[in-house]
């Protein structure tokens, strides 16, 4: 499926040289961006109209993001109460120092179910350990539900936005793949393409023995887990198989049942324009007696890997209260231009940008940092009120602070030394503007990047404190 | 093979170590807060409890209407807006017409239901088979599948958003409201509450101490935007939804 299960780490600077080539690569791929930027039109008239509806979105902006800030503070106290709850209700819950534990959980619970087929619904975690990769390399059949994970299953490609896994792929790619795959004569109807993978699914949902969901809210007070979905793929997948596993991160929990009240709307709002997701699913344990039907056993693995790192950095603590709405890839200029594959990263977008250094090492993925424009529309689109861009500023200072670049701090000191004499200062400027038109003929290397893709404007003919000296008299 | 319950306590105990060293520095309070009068900090400037209960978040988020008839025309606005069908009748007969004449329309041959005393008088009419899903009859996953459509009660509706609370406890289970291709919920319009927040109180009530093992919002039939990001409805769960509402105000 997607990549192979890391073994080796990768050589230094791999990640950045891969985002630059990739980027660059994706910036010259105008239709594609197109296509991209058509995809995502639609969001931004519905959020809009959706976000009217509040009677004060930015006071409830407030509310969501301090639900979230009071249960991250408290994580030392919610997650043994959610624990316990959750326990009382039937569960069982697995924590998971790192990917590698978290995997080792799920392959020994489907080892004690027997289990012959595995069904997933959309779940983030399990990309970011890459789960998939190691069931099959075990034997076991894994299907993914969701639509778009699904095509992206076949495709065997990761997700390409964590909420809108295949917004890429064009519909007659889509026809293709499922012809190839599924034996389906070819269609141009989005509506159609939907029907055949419903009619594929049906069966597996049925003849599954383990479903594998991820959960989007942890609540402490009662012990439930709460799912937000759309398709209805996650409700079928804990509601048929005998065994339901879930997969969320520590960050997850909220305290009380009525913080959803809050949260529940505003995830569907910010990150997909719609009043409510179409199911949010709360699940207390397994099959209760005098119910229908329902798993035999419901287990939940708590996972850290790394989320302790990012707890323990008091000043960007915030970015744990992400929802995984998606708004702020929706509204990036960045993500738009180069692509959701050019990150390299399991969260894409400004929110992938701020937590990868701090999950997988700053040293190598500090140029995500550097993949901003810095414009803030990702801090305004956030509904738990996450100072994204700024969090982006922080890793760039985190990182020249630890590992300083020589050349730049010389570059620095010249620049003051400069700066402190006017005489040399303006000579400097002078010599600027007389060599400007030179430089820009010869291209040196130091300028050839910027100028391959963008002109210089001409030279003026003083300085601007000449001209606002001679304006003075 | 299986990880004993001492390693699972080894893992817990280092994460929580971990956890409770990495809080030992308190953090600002939350971007864009911090000098407002609605900031949560406490007076030694640590988070604190309920601070700001949900009761002040109320008034923000949207109405979900003041008296009981203006509850109900928003929420019957917002199922329709939803695509969600909406048929409000004034007395069980009448649903049990409205129902028999959905199933003729469509072109139903096998409906599944559960014992409720909403869905129970509206059988009569079905003109299919009908089975029955949960207590004595147990469940089937192939019977269920092999449905046209699922009838269940529900917990409540909520205005706010259009949305239909189901329970696993007293709606029939957990895949009668999903498996099937079109979902028809019963209600009382008595059963139409304002608020999500009010809808949990609901289930505080009523649940407390047993919470049923699944409680489900639905908010209109099951839909997809995975393709080209255009709306597609029938994704995996209902392709439809009906909802028949019994009652009125006016007669009240
Ligand atoms: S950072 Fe904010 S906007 Fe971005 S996905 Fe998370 S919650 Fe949504």
């Amino acid at each position: 499926m997607t990549a192979a299960l890391p073994s080796s780490p990768p050589a230094a600077g791999a990640a950045k040289r891969q985002f630059l080539h990739d980027a660059a690569e994706h910036v010259r791929d105008v239709g594609h961006r197109e296509f991209v930027r058509r995809a995502l039109g639609g969001y931004y008239t519905s959020r809009d109209t959706q976000k009217a509806r509040y009677r004060d979105w930015e006071q409830a902006r407030d509310a969501a993001s301090m639900a979230k800030w009071s249960a991250v503070n408290r994580l030392d106290e919610l997650l043994p109460r959610f624990e316990a709850a959750f326990t009382a209700n039937g569960g069982q819950v697995h924590w998971a120092r790192d990917a590698e534990e978290a995997r080792r959980i799920v392959l020994e619970l489907l080892a004690t179910a027997k289990a012959k087929a595995v069904i997933k619904s959309k779940c983030m975690t399990s990309e970011e350990i890459h789960l998939n990769q190691a069931l099959e390399a075990d034997g076991y059949g894994v299907v993914e539900s969701d639509l778009g994970e699904f095509i992206q299953q076949l495709r065997g490609e990761p997700p390409y936005h964590f909420v809108f896994p295949c917004m890429h792929v064009r519909r007659d790619e889509i026809s293709d793949l499922f012809g190839q795959h599924l034996g389906t004569p070819p269609t141009d109807s989005p509506e159609e393409l939907t029907m055949i993978a419903r009619r594929h699914m049906r069966r597996l949902y049925v003849d599954a023995d383990v479903g594998i969901t991820g959960a989007n809210f942890l609540v402490a007070e009662t012990g439930q887990i709460s799912i937000t979905e759309n398709e209805g793929n996650a409700r079928l997948t804990a509601a048929l198989p005998r065994m339901h596993i879930a997969i969320a991160g520590i960050e997850k929990v909220v305290e009380r049942l009525d913080d959803l009240a809050v949260l529940l709307p505003m995830l569907a709002t910010a990150g997909a324009g719609q009043p409510m997701t179409c199911y949010n699913t709360l699940y207390a344990g397994p099959r209760r007696e005098g119910e229908a039907d329902g798993p035999e056993e419901m287990h939940l693995v708590l996972l850290d890997n790394s989320r302790t790192a990012l707890l323990a950095d008091a000043e960007q603590r915030d970015a744990l209260h992400c929802i995984r709405c998606g708004a702020c890839l929706n509204v990036c200029p960045i993500f738009k231009n180069v692509g959701g594959f050019t990150y390299g990263t399991t969260y894409q977008g400004p929110i992938g940008s701020v937590i990868t250094p701090h999950l997988r090492g700053l040293k190598e993925w500090n140029h995500l940092s550097g993949a901003s424009s810095l414009c803030g529309a990702c801090t305004d689109a956030c509904p738990v009120r996450i100072d994204i861009h700024h969090h982006l500023l922080h890793n760039r200072r985190n990182a020249a602070r630890s590992s300083p670049d020589r050349l730049e701090r010389i570059g620095q000191k010249l620049f003051a030394a400069v700066a402190r004499r006017p005489w040399l200062f303006a000579t400097g400027g002078w010599l600027f503007r007389k060599t400007l038109g030179l430089a820009k003929a010869i291209r040196p290397p130091v300028l050839s990047a910027w100028l391959a893709t963008r002109d210089l404007p001409p030279a003026p003919a003083q300085s601007f404190r000449a001209a606002w000296k001679r304006r003075q008299r | 093979m299986i990880r004993t319950a001492a390693e699972n306590a080894t893992a817990r105990a280092a994460i929580m170590a971990r956890v409770g060293e990495a809080l030992r520095i308190p953090a600002p309070p939350p971007h864009g807060l911090a000098g407002r009068s609605t900031s949560p900090v406490d007076a030694a400037g640590h988070p604190s409890l309920a601070i700001l209960p949900l009761e002040a978040a109320r008034p923000w988020l949207p109405d979900g209407g003041a008296t009981p008839a203006e509850s109900l025309a928003v929420c019957c606005e917002n199922l329709t807006k939803l695509r969600a069908e909406v048929f409000q009748v004034p007395d069980l007969a009448a649903a049990a017409d409205c129902l028999a004449a959905q199933a003729r329309q469509r072109d139903w041959r096998r409906v599944a239901w559960h014992a409720h005393p909403l869905v129970e008088p509206l059988l009569a009419g079905v003109p299919c088979v009908s089975h029955r899903i949960g207590g004595d009859a147990g469940f089937d996953k192939d019977t269920l599948e092999a449905c046209d459509a699922g009838l269940s009660a529900c917990e409540c509706l909520v205005a706010q958003t259009g949305s239909i609370l189901v329970s696993s406890q007293t709606c029939g289970g957990r895949a009668l409201s999903i498996l099937p291709h079109v979902h028809v919920v019963v209600a009382t319009i008595e059963q139409v509450v304002p608020t999500l927040a009010d809808a949990f109180d609901l289930t505080r009530e009523r649940h407390s101490g047993s919470l049923p093992s699944m409680l489900s919002f639905i908010t209109g039939p099951s839909r997809t935007g995975d393709i080209e990001r255009i709306l597609v409805l029938g994704a995996h769960g209902p392709k439809e939804l009906l909802v028949i509402l019994v009652g009125s105000h006016a007669a009240q």
